[in-house]
């Protein structure tokens, strides 16, 4: 129980820092309004078509203003020494990654929920047809590049180019979760439910999330430590 | 002693491959695709050549973070770099069958796409140690990454194997086979291309050792 309560402590004041600054999450949903809107000059934005790839659109507008915000995760940290702090405070090094993630996974959900319904108004595409369906993909597949987010944003938080770095070594890793993603998400905009022939990637997305999080939770010590 | 055995295991490789290429063009070409079906002979072995330096980095960098001994370290470096370049010459000749038998350089087909997403992981993992100076800060993160691309692979290479697939069923495991006499000339020819792997993996091993000894002395010299 100590360990939960750990892990919400940190979670906690990750999100009280960010909501009170409100920095990364302002940086993240500008950004992600900004490519929404560079999509409208790339392709014709009339229904059919946009349908067809909304998946891709949704999750690569995702992506990016997703990785802002977990740049910021460590990177907040290095003012004051505060990152030594934490490292030395009497927490598991996965405690704090958790409570770290879960606090990243809160604010690149609210990015996400904002994001929707404008790409919703937009390009007029009725999303809502299979709510939760796409919900669930959505909170899979976020989890996935959250905690492999945070996991490279600890990684990188002291080296050079850290904002570089993070989308280099995360998008990669991420490929199979973001293929999911996109697959299921167009398909459930286009208002088909999963069915057969695409719960595979479900389970691939399930799979990876839980794969990840525990070698991210096993490996964080390592990370942390040893920088 | 480690030199001598460096050059003959280099010396048995270029037979091999001296001998392997005569043998090839002696074969006849291939009923449907002509004489670009041999290109086979390079194709597959750099293929499984870069799995297995990838198989090899895996497991170095686990030895790395458990026992902290930076021969591992210098070893996953060395075994990544040779699996790329081997990875790279394999989506090369790959992109030149293609060429002919396709029409096209490149085509997203599952088989070419993943490889490239895997070349693109380790190309991300030499990134990350470019960026880091301190050696044991180096060394710890890289093994991290590592680990994390390699899971990544059986992952990557079954989720776009169901989004498409165009590429010709694998010759071997999948359906297809060789006359016999091509199938022993395959095998040795997959030897003589380990074997150069394993002779650029030691060399580029020696200097990331000779590297760390430049860096201690530089050290020593600033602390006198």
């Amino acid at each position: 129980m100590a360990f939960v309560r750990q892990v919400l402590v940190i979670m906690a004041k990750d999100l009280r820092a960010e909501l009170r600054t409100k920095e990364a999450i302002n940086a993240s949903l500008s950004f992600a309004l900004v490519v929404l809107l560079l999509f409208s000059f790339a392709f014709d934005p009339s229904e059919e078509t946009t349908r067809e790839i909304s998946g891709g659109l949704l999750w690569i507008v995702f992506a990016f203003a997703g990785t802002l915000l977990l740049n910021r995760s460590f990177a907040r940290e290095l003012n004051n020494d505060c990152l030594d702090a934490l490292i030395s405070a009497p927490i598991s090094g996965a405690a704090l990654f958790l409570g770290k993630a879960l606090a990243n996974y809160v604010l690149v959900l609210a990015v996400e929920l904002i994001a929707l319904p404008l790409f919703g108004v937009f390009y007029n595409v009725r999303w809502t047809s299979q709510f939760w369906q796409l919900m669930m993909v959505i909170a899979l597949a976020t989890w996935g590049m959250t905690v492999t987010g945070t996991m490279f944003s600890a990684l990188t938080v002291n080296i050079r180019l850290r904002e570089v770095m993070l989308p280099i070594l995360n998008f990669p890793i991420l490929i199979p979760a973001l293929l999911g993603a996109m697959q299921l998400t167009s398909a459930l905009v286009a208002g088909k439910p999963i069915a057969a022939d695409n719960d595979a990637w479900l389970k691939m997305l399930i799979g990876f999330d839980v794969m990840y999080t525990a070698v991210s939770v096993f490996l964080v010590e390592t990370v942390l430590v040893g920088g | 002693m480690r030199d001598k055995i460096l050059y003959i295991i280099g010396a048995v490789a270029l037979i091999l491959l001296a001998r392997d290429m005569y043998l090839i063009t002696g074969f006849p070409a291939e009923a449907n695709q002509g004489a670009i079906f041999k290109i086979i002979f390079f194709h597959v072995p750099m293929a499984i050549t870069a799995l297995t330096c990838a198989m090899v980095a895996f497991v170095a960098s686990i030895l790395f973070l458990i026992t902290k001994n930076f021969q591992y370290d210098a070893l996953a470096v060395a075994v990544t770099e040779v699996g790329l370049a081997f990875l790279a010459g394999n989506l090369i000749t790959g992109s030149i069958w293609g060429r002919v038998a396709w029409g096209i350089w490149w085509a997203w087909d599952a088989r070419l796409t993943s490889a490239l997403v895997c070349w693109l992981l380790y190309a991300g993992y030499l990134m990350l140690r470019n960026a880091i100076e301190e050696p044991t800060q180096r060394a710890t993160f890289a093994a991290v990454f590592s680990i994390f691309a390699f899971i990544d692979v059986p992952i990557v290479i079954f989720s776009i194997k169901w989004w498409r697939t165009q590429h010709p069923q694998p010759v071997f495991w999948g359906g297809g086979s060789f006359p016999p006499d091509w199938s022993a000339v395959f095998g040795w020819q997959m030897l003589a291309i380990l074997l150069v792997g394993v002779v650029f993996t030691a060399v580029r091993l020696r200097q990331e050792q000779f590297q760390r000894e430049i860096d201690s002395l530089r050290r020593m010299a600033h602390a006198l």
